[in-house]
């Protein structure tokens, strides 16, 4: 190599640590600023957070992250973890963290008051912060809502090869399917999700939104999704001819899931961490919070967003959400003998 | 060259991280993880296994007809648009495999606008790009550049006086290119090929767009399904010995094929008549047209609606913290794979000579295992370690140590020992040897370890999403984010920046190369 080359090679590798450095310098706070792991993506949290500073002056950091490995980060982090709280996009990962001794329990009148029983860990280490409904949807013109009823009902042969999943690789079906165990025991879930497999018009889906593409397009008739999905595509194409059915209205209810949050167990600001928590639990925050990705708030005093106030009002599954981790792990085999892949 | 220590020590500092990962996946076998295993051979890992082995059979296979097939067009052949292909075949590299999957499904699937208007108006159908078939489509689609480049420098430079000691041997043009020029790159076209072939066996992104069960898909399903990382742990088991196969096979074919090459005039290319000229330019063009430009169309069509709202300054952060990892990683990965080829070249003993293919094993563990498998034992050793890139730079080098190892490799195997001891008969210093006689022969090689390696930083997201400090966004971890929720249109935004910002490398690579040949 000429001396000129290397010397290049040289400045151009100085250059870049200097371009680290600068990256690197998170300036320091002068109060101690909330730590977040979250699962839930940056465009929907930042603004939120941003707002909490704005109005308390407590600054919060936070990194994102699938929350299974957020959680094995916690895990390894221990005593030196700099996290004093952990987001997910499901009650499973949360029970789960709880489960591994990762978070703490939090006594506070104000999220007992603004959040429902069914939607908080029974150990106070965790709750819930939005819903997620996910239910039956359908085509209008080639399904009659009259003929639809439950999830379990989706397993009767009337819908041989007209009905659409995702595939149970998906946390959102594993819940569902945990909560249907807890509410029928494994053997019937086994025996509805045998016909569900068996009405499938194509191999499951990847995602939400292509299972509602191919309601759309005609490869099939209905569908389970979370609400938000369909939000999303009403926003782009008010027309989409895909509508909601509130599932299980007359039995146990439709299914709901949360994204939420717990403090974890070595948190260094707990008391920030709580703050935060209370501050998403209501008002403007909890609208936000809920609105921004068209989810259900937890808070039944907060106003729901408009297009999803015209899906109408359902009653949601009364069993604490927290039997959806409780039961995963036997959702997963119970899918894995029903075939549904 | 090196002392014989000196070489050692290298090849097990470099082997290192590695060992440390493959330790750990050792361990999960010794730890007691309830039936999830069991419950997992009974019904889906059959199925996996038997899928991941086509897939990567097929994925090979289908990689090294279309790399080495164009390699060979463009290194010996002139045709219409010859130069533009010469780098042009580099660009589907840019390409994240989960993009093109996501924009296949999305384009040839049932509901997508084309497959509807097909099947109405003329009654066409075809099988779902959703299934094993399409995945080794999309895998091979993405993965054929790194045999394309490797077995392209390998040909290039091929001397042109084997050519012609073929061709007075009676041998036609194409007789000479089967029967001298392809065992001459088969060394290279191998090791290219392995490396295809683990990036395929790790891949999770493109099996989980198409939802296909690979032992990937497995691997993920017992952790964050069944909550054990345990059981997860030990299908990456499989996935390492699967690997260490694959380079074994590798090696065992390659000694089987060993030549060497001693420089001379380079190839002078043969102009192709009119018909065969047009089937070649057509034939590098629907690679191209179908890898490369119908995804970046795609996107641009996805991301013209969302442009005006995403994209604003914070991506000149997002591109500039991209390109700092992935540049620096890449120089890592480089330095430390040139050693290492080195190293191996010097009589070691066996004890060394065993450790070194797992060196490269970490390409064959999906991302999330190996970051989260280094990060827990280096940040409980080391705590001070933790929130620094220290540990993200030495996953980086874990995983992608192969990538940078293939040209590497590939280009010191052609140097042959002869010239070393010329050199050294004539008294010259180590260094000076270096640079007077390897460096020009092997700065090719440099330059296309460089570029894949950064080329494939650039796409990765796991270990960065992972290891990185607050607040640190790529363009990769921002396609993330807003597909974690699937929200594909936005990230087209994130996607064509990664795309874009692996352009001129690429370009840049194939100029190198042409200089260096």
């Amino acid at each position: 190599m000429r001396l000129g080359a290397c010397n290049r090679l040289l400045s151009i590798t100085l250059a870049a640590v200097m371009m680290l450095a600068a990256l690197r310098s998170a300036a320091a706070e002068a109060t101690e600023p909330v730590v977040v792991y979250s699962a839930r993506n940056e465009q929907l949290i930042k603004p939120i957070f941003d707002r909490f500073t704005a109005e308390t002056g407590i600054p919060v950091r936070f990194t994102t992250a699938d929350a299974a490995v957020l959680i094995e980060r916690l895990a390894a982090e221990g005593k030196n973890s700099p996290a004093d709280m952990l987001m997910t996009v499901d009650a499973g990962e949360l029970w789960n963290a709880a489960n591994r001794g990762l978070l703490r329990p939090t006594r506070s009148k104000i999220l007992e008051a603004n959040i429902p029983a069914t939607l908080r860990d029974p150990g106070n280490r965790w709750v819930g912060l939005s819903q997620r409904a996910r239910t039956i949807v359908y085509h209008p013109s080639r399904v009659d809502p009259r003929t639809l009823s439950t999830y379990e009902a989706l397993a009767d042969t009337v819908w041989k090869g007209r009905l659409c999943l995702r595939s149970s690789k998906k946390v959102y079906n594993q819940s569902l399917v945990a909560m249907m165990i807890k509410a029928q025991g494994e053997a019937a879930t086994e025996a509805t999700l045998r016909g569900w497999v068996a009405n499938l018009a194509a191999p499951a889906f990847a995602n939400d939104n292509q299972v509602m593409e191919a309601i759309a397009a005609g490869q099939c008739d209905v569908g389970i999704v979370n609400t938000y999905y369909l939000g999303r595509m009403l926003q782009k194409q008010p027309d989409f001819p895909v509508k909601v059915f509130w599932a299980n209205q007359r039995s146990d209810g439709t299914h709901v899931n949360v994204s939420g949050a717990g403090i974890t167990r070595h948190a260094r600001n707990p008391a920030g961490a709580q703050k935060l928590l209370e501050w998403l639990s209501a008002g403007e925050a909890q609208r936000l919070f809920a609105g921004s990705n068209m989810e259900y708030p937890v808070n039944p005093a907060v106003e729901i967003d408009p297009l999803v106030r015209s899906w109408g009002s359902f009653t949601s599954s009364r069993i604490n959400i927290v039997e959806a981790g409780r039961r995963q792990a036997a959702a997963v085999r119970v899918m894995d003998r029903a075939g549904w892949r | 060259m090196l002392a014989r220590w000196r070489a050692s020590l290298v090849i097990l500092l470099a082997a290192a991280p590695a060992l440390v990962v493959l330790a750990g996946l050792v361990g999960a076998w010794l730890t007691p993880a309830g039936d999830a295993l069991q419950h997992q051979w009974r019904y889906l890992l059959p199925d996996a296994s038997r899928n991941t082995l086509i897939l990567v059979t097929v994925v090979a296979i289908g990689s090294v007809l279309l790399g080495t097939t164009l390699a060979a067009l463009v290194a010996l052949c002139d045709f219409p648009g010859r130069r533009f292909f010469s780098w042009g075949l580099l660009l589907p590299l840019s390409i994240p495999g989960y993009v093109l999957a996501t924009v296949f499904a999305g384009s040839l699937d049932y509901s997508s606008p084309l497959y509807s208007w097909l099947r109405e108006e003329i009654g066409w159908q075809w099988p779902s790009i959703r299934s094993l078939g399409g995945a080794a489509l999309v895998l091979t689609l993405t993965l054929f550049p790194y045999v394309y480049l490797i077995a392209r420098v390998a040909f290039e430079s091929a001397a042109q006086r084997y050519l012609e000691a073929a061709s007075l041997l009676g041998r036609t043009r194409l007789q000479a290119t089967r029967e001298v020029l392809l065992p001459l790159a088969a060394p290279a076209i191998l090791a290219a090929t392995a490396l295809v072939a683990m990036e395929a066996l790790a891949d999770f992104g493109v099996v989980a767009a198409l939802n296909v069960d690979t032992l990937t898909t497995a691997l993920y399903r017992a952790w964050y399904g069944m909550f054990s990382l345990v059981t997860a742990q030990q299908i990456a088991g499989f996935l390492v010995v699967m690997a260490l196969l694959l380079l074994l096979l590798e090696q065992r074919a390659r000694q089987a094929v060993r030549m060497r090459e001693s420089g001379g005039i380079s190839l002078r290319r043969r102009r192709l008549k009119p018909l065969p000229a047009t089937l070649a330019t057509l034939f590098a063009t629907v690679t191209l047209g179908v890898a490369f430009a119908w995804p970046v169309v795609h996107l641009l069509s996805w991301a013209s609606t969302h442009v005006a709202a995403d994209l604003d300054t914070r991506y000149w952060g997002y591109l500039l913290r991209s390109v700092t990892l992935a540049g620096l990683g890449a120089l890592l990965i480089v330095l430390i794979s040139t050693l290492f080829v080195y190293a191996r070249r010097a009589d070691v003993g066996w004890v060394t000579r065993g450790f070194a293919p797992l060196a490269t094993a970490g390409y064959a563990i999906p991302g999330t295992v190996l970051a989260v498998g280094l990060y827990a034992p280096l940040t409980q050793t080391l705590p001070w370690l933790q929130g620094t890139l220290f540990v993200l730079f030495i996953a980086y080098i874990t995983r992608f140590f192969a990538v940078g190892h293939a040209p590497m490799a590939a280009g010191l195997a052609r140097l042959p020992m002869a010239l070393d001891e010329a050199a050294l008969l004539l008294g010259s210093r180590p260094l000076e040897r270096w640079r007077k006689i390897h460096w020009p022969m092997l700065k090719g090689s440099v330059a296309a370890a460089f570029v894949l390696t950064f080329v494939d930083l650039m796409k990765e997201l796991p270990i960065t999403l992972l290891t990185r400090p607050f607040g640190f966004e790529t363009l990769a971890i921002r396609v993330f984010e807003l597909t974690s929720e699937g929200e594909w249109e936005r990230a087209a935004v994130p996607a064509l920046a990664l795309v874009l910002a692996g352009l001129w490398p690429l370009k840049w690579l194939a100029g190198r190369m042409s200089h260096a040949t």
